[in-house]
């Protein structure tokens, strides 16, 4: 059930507002993987983030898609909770952990590589400010240290946060990018795998068309 | 009942629209055989784009076909992506947010104008009103830095994009005088001159180019290119226009001058935005062309000048 509402979600709203509504240039399509374990880390600016990664997907693949997602913001109302849960099929994470229980913390993230799925990660943590990015935080490799079968993808993303930024619901079109990365298989040290991404997503926004001038403060 | 395409499609209209087809089955039997020939290079490019010009004439053609509404619907949908692309490319402040989201709003208002026939409106909407409404929005958001530079940019790209390119629709709007051509025999005639005169610049300027007209902007633009292409264009405008429009062959020789030369302008305008923000594509709609932008470039600076010379003369 879940399953078909996902996909009706992503083939009626996803796809339709990023393509028409948005307009997405994208690069190396060819590259994104279909199926897991694999993790797909992109950068963070706006809610729309999420739709556009599952609509780069074909509606056979997206129940295997599940993003991570912080559950003190996405199981904080009921509704929030229902649709985040059953028709994006989130994977809730603690932002807040318990020092001592950081084994579980990724429990339930483990469990889904396991099946085959592909996560999405959002390294930064939040959406912080629009097209802004923010440090990059260890917790994909802190998932990814004990196991051997599972790659990272960077993914780079411009424009979103231009589109519908945090703090608004007034949806504004803009053309975006998408830009994927090459996948990374070994992963270092955490300090070694932050520096790395980060030098990813650098180098993968070079390839971007959209433009925004930095906010004033 | 006869429900045959010559039936609704005017005689002159088809003709023109099976000339274009044929042309673009020689352009793929071409690349077939270069490929089949010559499997040493590469002609991934040439392929997407003759797929793409076949995508893109299909959509026209059948647009064109519609009921009239369908049409300026159309070429509505058209400049909101042309305008999108626009502003997405070109560098803004976040606070333009709310000036960007009515900049939008001008275009189905300008349809609207175009669809009930209010040439009075349609004219001075966005030269007049837009341009004197979106200051005032700039101005209760309140940010002055940087206040000239949006001011400046969002009301060019509206009026590239939503005021000129609805020109072209216009076209659809006025009364039939060449009976044969009927009423699309005006857009087709804008559509497949614009288009026909970026090929013939490209083709001429490759095989004579040597001297450069603005090296700075567009390496690719030479002397011998926009010669060789304006008097081809103009050669078969005088052929084509008494066929298509209520143009005589005489003022059809100056119509193709103005396509010839508003074309070449157009193409090297989008060009400078480029170069000015370091990208070479305006988007990724179109696999083998880029953007939209790259594609309507010449066309944003035919349709209204177009439109205007054959108003002038004939209604």
């Amino acid at each position: 059930m879940d399953r078909i509402l996902k996909m009706l979600f992503v083939l009626l709203i996803a796809k339709p507002l990023v393509n028409l509504a948005l307009g997405i240039n994208l690069r190396q399509l060819e590259k994104l993987p279909r199926q897991g374990p694999y993790i797909l880390a992109a950068n963070h600016n706006s809610h729309l983030d999420v739709l556009v990664l599952l609509s780069l997907f074909p509606i056979s693949a997206v129940h295997r898609v599940r993003p991570v997602a912080a559950a003190d913001y996405f199981l904080s109302n009921p509704l929030r909770a229902w649709f985040s849960l059953h028709v994006l099929g989130i994977i809730p994470l603690q932002r807040t952990p318990d020092r001592k229980n950081l084994d579980t913390l990724f429990g339930q993230c483990s469990e889904s590589l396991d099946k085959g799925e592909i996560l999405i990660i959002f390294p930064e943590g939040s959406r912080g400010k629009p097209e802004v990015m923010g440090p990059i935080k260890k917790g994909i490799y802190r998932l990814l240290k004990d196991r051997q079968d599972c790659a990272v993808m960077p993914i780079m993303m411009r424009g979103l946060g231009r589109a519908l930024p945090r703090g608004t619901a007034r949806l504004v079109p803009f053309n975006c990018d998408v830009v994927i990365g090459q996948s990374m298989t070994e992963l270092g040290d955490p300090a070694k795998f932050v520096s790395r991404l980060q030098a990813d997503f650098d180098e993968l926004s070079t390839y971007c068309l959209t433009s925004t001038l930095a906010e004033e403060e | 009942m006869d429900l045959s395409l010559t039936s609704f499609i005017p005689h002159h209209s088809m003709l023109l629209m099976a000339a274009v087809l044929a042309a673009l089955i020689i352009a793929q039997a071409i690349y077939q055989w270069l490929n089949m020939s010559r499997p040493e290079h590469d002609y991934t490019e040439l392929h997407l784009r003759i797929r793409s010009w076949w995508w893109m004439i299909a959509i026209v053609f059948v647009v064109l076909l519609l009921p009239l509404s369908y049409t300026i619907l159309f070429i509505g949908f058209l400049s909101f992506m042309a305008l999108k692309e626009f502003l997405s490319i070109v560098p803004t402040r976040m606070t333009d947010r709310r000036v960007i989201f009515w900049a939008y709003l001008s275009i189905p208002a300008q349809y609207y104008w175009m669809s009930m026939d209010w040439y009075g409106m349609f004219i001075i909407f966005i030269p007049v009103y837009i341009f004197l409404f979106l200051p005032l929005i700039l101005v209760l958001i309140g940010e002055t830095k940087g206040f000239i530079r949006s001011a400046g940019i969002i009301h060019w790209g509206v009026m590239l994009t939503v005021f000129c390119l609805s020109h072209a629709g216009y076209l659809l709007l006025l009364p039939t005088k060449n009976e044969q051509a009927g009423a699309i025999g005006l857009v087709l005639f804008l559509l497949v001159m614009t288009q026909f005169n970026d090929v013939c610049q490209y083709v001429s300027g490759k095989l004579f180019g040597r001297r450069k007209i603005v090296p700075k902007v567009s390496p690719n633009k030479t002397w011998a290119g926009f010669i060789g292409g304006t008097v081809t264009v103009t050669a078969i405008s005088i052929l084509l226009a008494p066929y298509l429009t209520p143009l005589s062959w005489k003022e059809g020789l100056l119509a193709g001058m103005i396509i010839s030369v508003g074309g070449f302008v157009g193409d090297l305008v989008i060009s400078a935005v480029k170069r000015d923000l370091q990208i070479k594509d305006t988007g990724h709609l179109i696999p083998g062309h880029g953007g939209i932008l790259d594609r309507i470039d010449s066309l944003m600076f035919t349709s209204p000048l177009f439109f205007h010379y054959i108003y002038y003369l004939h209604y």
